[in-house]
């Protein structure tokens, strides 16, 4: 039933946030992503972003979902629709509701809401699903499906999206799709008889989703080890980059079978610590396979140690880390770009890693792929550093394209002949002149290549030194590979959009935040040049960007401006340029916070210009 | 500092089937103490590679971080070696013999490394059952860092500078048989002729072989009021029975009297005899080696030999299910799945 309110309710097509409030652990994550598939199947632009505890039950959990037919997927603020499932939260969660709003709960228990400015929605789903389904087990499980079946006539989804949906769901256990369309409809027919529709908020279909996916960036990243010929994996179970590991063994498990023994082409290897998990990588990559790891933020303080001794023994390694939110455990369920610094300059003693700043799911696959040439290419770990946002959420993506004339890149490696062929083999010996050596794997040559791999000082020959100036030599070496390095990773995306334009600088998932940003911005008449980030160690188009702009905001998800100080160091740039705009709340940054410290502060530098011309 | 040793060779050198002398098994001069233990232990796995005729450059060779990790730049030239870092030459060890299944793993470690610093590594690569033979090159003392006591020094023995120790050793070789190493020796880098039969059994064995070698420090930990002394070892040590490698092949020379002997075979088809000194002692059986090691402790001594042994072991590559081709010699064909397949994962995430 619809209760009197005070305002104008909200009216929009294919343009609102939808906010579903759940228990953890109810089983409502499948059913809020078969919301968000729908949209996606009606080609609307769609972002869900699962907000969870560090908890497997009892605590509230939320799935925010922005439908935006122009295809602003950042993260908006304000819900124009909640779906209250959990009278834990139902303050919070009623508060939130923009005025004119719409709120849907369960109305088995009825409350009363103290909001004069939101249409209530009532729906008794529990009475529905204990009377229309006798396994008690299975009733919050419906329940879930039962509003989603409420909100498609409330709404004007197709049925017929939802319904494939469930049938594709479960292809291989047919025996749910019956009831599961029993609950469906339970919400539909509820709405049907009961409650005038659709509200004043509707989807309509769109055709904005040609050629692209819904995928996560962890699965994506997990898939592109897949085809970047990884056959090792370590890992350490830890929020949020699990799925990753996992994704890559989903994967593996359908393509990666001997065809005549039903053996495995990889090994995945849960480990017992992430010591262990990098180490087990780094003594596959020694021995010649491509191996990598996933982790987190603590991973990678833990991990530090043989990230020294990869870089300083010259052996390829790709680490993913899927930032949380830090310093310490953090909040390991909320997002953030606080590794940073932490991943550029890993380990003690003088290091630089290569990283790279994927900033969807399809520069996830991208990355991923690639990661493993480089790493092979400059024999060294390759950071691929993504967040929870991008990592654990489901994103529109460009579809994944593979090329199949393209060869992989192992690097500098001599087998047997190239052995036979020279006359004496020093791992370490720059012959090329670009800082990268020429390695050998393991059991290659009965007489020839055999070396001795150390983290202490070694000479060209890979023996142990303690002379000052041979080791001073290799540290040079190392940076001359660093700057070769700059040459071969992604370069930056640069978009110029006027003349006296301030910059902005942004990196990896605050990308579709930052772009809806610009739009406003240009409203305003504020006009900005972006330059998304993709590496470290910088290339001259960072520089070229950076000279061209006398202010720059650089947007990141940390509270110390990491990227800036990166940038600052590594480039010497005044600190009078680089401007920090940072966010740090663990939650996705979003366009009108952009928007709002960018305009408060280009209005000062205008009127302080105007005051100086005048 | 790496030294070269000089490359002349006698010309009357015994020479093993691959046509190779014992000098072709050496590395460089080593850097240790004059008589530490971690060199006869050297020279212990030089004669063993000799006589099982192997083929250096399929050996691959592990390490941590002390002097028993630097050990592996002292034998096996033609090796490739890695000496990673502090306790987690485990770790390593297991992500390179996942790589390729087709070398031979030698770990070697100390008690420093693998008692304290990597015991977690070193418990989980026993779980995981990695095939490879490891090293505890056992001197009950923190060598490099001058002298400091390590986690399997015994509590009576003191050390160099007649403090106690306060805490009671931990015991690798009884911690590996509980938790399904599948070969398990104590021995003494003293004594050659136990040892060089049991490397040899470690290195044909397949699944996770841990050798306990007491190794004795001569700088730290050689004095009278140590455990781990030369003299100490000499006169507490229980072995088990008197082992023999018989190659695959050769028949078994020795005869034994009834009940006293005990025949395993190995991977590859050799054997190992064990004659036993103690009827009630029995290699294949987990519990019985257990007690019979305690209770020799009781009576202060220390019992070497093969002390457990179980051949149907499972190891790492096997229980993942990993093809029988290195996985580093995989080739971009069977690796990545092409555009075709990709299309239809597009689809099926559309």
């Amino acid at each position: 039933m619809h209760e009197v309110k005070s305002v104008e309710s909200i009216q929009s097509v294919n343009d609102f946030v939808i906010k579903f409030a759940n228990v953890n652990g109810s089983g409502s994550a499948s059913a809020n992503q078969m919301f968000a598939k729908a949209m996606f199947r009606m080609g609307i632009p769609v972002s869900p972003k699962n907000i969870f505890p560090s908890n497997i039950q009892g605590l509230p959990t939320w799935f925010e979902v922005r439908v935006n037919e122009k295809g602003y997927l950042g993260s908006r603020g304000g819900v124009d629709i909640a779906v209250a499932m959990n009278p834990q939260s139902y303050s919070k969660d009623v508060d939130e509701i923009l005025p004119g709003g719409y709120l849907l709960y369960d109305s088995t228990w009825k409350r009363n809401f103290n909001r004069k400015d939101i249409t209530i929605i009532e729906i008794p789903l529990t009475q529905l699903c204990v009377d229309a389904f006798k396994n008690p087990k299975q009733r919050p499980l419906f329940k879930n499906i039962a509003y989603v079946g409420a909100l498609s006539v409330l709404l004007n989804i197709e049925y017929e999206v939802l319904k494939n949906i469930i049938s594709e769901q479960f292809i291989k256990k047919p025996a749910l799709i019956e009831p599961n369309l029993k609950a469906l409809n339970l919400g539909r027919n509820y709405v049907l008889k009961n409650l005038p529709y659709p509200l004043g908020i509707t989807v309509a279909r769109a055709d904005k989703l040609k050629d692209k996916i819904l995928i996560s960036g962890n699965e994506a990243a997990g898939l592109g080890a897949v085809y970047g010929g990884a056959t090792f994996c370590s890992w350490y179970p830890i929020t949020p980059s699990t799925s990753l590991a996992e994704g890559y063994e989903k994967y593996a498990k359908k393509f990666r079978i001997e065809n005549n023994t039903g053996k495995n082409l990889f090994a995945s290897v849960q480990a017992e610590d992430e010591l262990a998990a990098i180490g087990m990588a780094i003594g596959a990559n020694w021995n010649g396979a491509r191996g990598f790891t996933a982790t987190s933020g603590p991973g990678i303080s833990l991990m530090s140690e043989f990230l020294g001794l990869a870089y300083f023994a010259e052996i390829p390694l790709v680490l993913f880390n899927v930032q949380r939110g830090g310093p310490s455990t953090g909040m390991p369920t909320r997002t953030q770009q606080s590794d940073v610094l932490a991943c550029a300059y890993a380990s003690h003693g003088d290091t630089k890693h290569v990283v790279l700043f994927p900033s969807d799911p399809k520069e996830c696959f991208d990355f991923s792929a690639q990661a493993f040439d480089l790493a092979d290419q400059l024999q060294t770990p390759i950071f691929v550093v993504s967040d929870l946002d991008m990592g654990m959420n489901d994103w529109v993506s460009d579809k994944f394209k593979w090329d199949d004339e393209y060869k992989y890149n192992r690097g500098k490696v001599l087998n047997k002949e190239d052995l036979d062929e020279i006359e004496s083999f020093g791992r370490y010996l720059d012959i090329d002149n670009d800082g990268i050596c020429y390695r050998t794997y393991p059991g290659t040559h009965p007489e020839k290549g055999a070396f001795f791999t150390r983290g202490t000082s070694h000479d060209e020959y890979a023996r142990y030194t303690e002379d000052g100036e041979v080791n001073a030599a290799t540290l040079s070496r190392l940076m001359k590979k660093f700057r070769t390095a700059s040459e071969l990773v992604p370069e930056p995306i640069i978009e110029i959009n006027g003349e006296d334009s301030c910059g902005v600088i942004f990196y990896g998932s605050t990308s579709p935040a930052v772009h809806e940003a610009k739009d406003i911005l240009k409203e305003k008449e504020i006009n900005i040049d972006l330059m998304q980030i993709r590496s470290f160690p910088f290339n001259l188009d960072v520089w070229e960007f950076i000279a061209n702009h006398d202010r720059i905001y650089v947007v990141e998800q940390n509270r110390d401006s990491q990227m800036r100080t990166l940038i600052m160091a590594e480039g010497g740039i005044s600190p009078e340029i680089l401007r920090p705009l940072v966010h740090f709340t663990g939650d996705p940054i979003q366009a009108s916070y952009i928007v709002n410290k960018i305009s408060e502060r280009e209005v000062n530098y205008k009127s302080h210009i105007n005051a100086k011309n005048r | 500092m790496s030294f070269k040793k000089p490359i002349n060779h006698h010309p009357k050198l015994e020479t093993n089937k691959l046509g190779l002398t014992r000098r072709d098994y050496e590395g460089a001069v080593s850097t240790l103490c004059a008589g530490c233990g971690h060199d006869s232990i050297s020279a212990a796995i030089i004669e063993s590679c000799f006589k099982l005729n192997i083929e250096a450059y399929k050996v691959a060779k592990l390490s941590g971080i002390g002097c028993s990790s630097k050990a592996p730049a002292y034998f096996l030239e033609q090796s490739h070696g890695f000496n990673s870092v502090h306790g987690r030459m485990p770790s390593v060890a297991t992500g390179a013999n996942c790589a390729n299944r087709d070398l031979m793993y030698l770990g070697v470690s100390g008690d420093g490394d693998s008692a304290s610093i990597g015991l977690g590594q070193f418990v989980h690569a026993i779980r995981r059952q990695v095939d490879m033979v490891y090293f505890v090159e056992n001197n009950g003392t923190y060598g490099l860092t001058k002298g400091q006591f390590s986690a399997t020094n015994d509590l009576e023995s003191k050390n160099k500078y007649g403090e106690d120790n306060l805490f009671k050793p931990i015991d690798l070789a009884t911690m590996a048989i509980q938790l399904g190493a599948t070969y398990v020796a104590r021995s003494f880098s003293g004594d050659r002729d136990q040892l060089v039969p049991l490397i040899m059994g470690a290195m044909q064995h397949k699944g996770f072989a841990l050798l306990d070698i007491i190794s004795p420090c001569v700088t730290f930990n050689n004095h009278d009021s140590s455990t781990k002394s030369y003299d100490y070892i000499r006169d507490h040590n229980e072995a088990v029975g008197k082992t023999d490698f018989v190659p695959l092949g050769e028949e078994i020379s020795t005869s034994y009297k009834e009940g006293s002997s005990t025949e395993i075979s190995l991977h590859d088809g050799s054997k190992l005899t064990l004659e036993k000194t103690d009827a009630n002692f029995d290699p294949r059986d987990a519990g019985k080696a257990l007690n019979f090691i305690r209770e020799k402790e009781k009576e202060g001594k220390v019992v070497t030999g093969l002390l457990y042994v179980n051949d149907l072991a499972k190891d790492l590559n096997e229980t993942l299910n990993v093809t029988q081709t290195p996985l580093s010699q995989l080739q971009q064909d069977v690796l990545c799945p092409g555009s075709k397949i990709l299309e239809e994962i597009n689809q099926s995430l559309s």
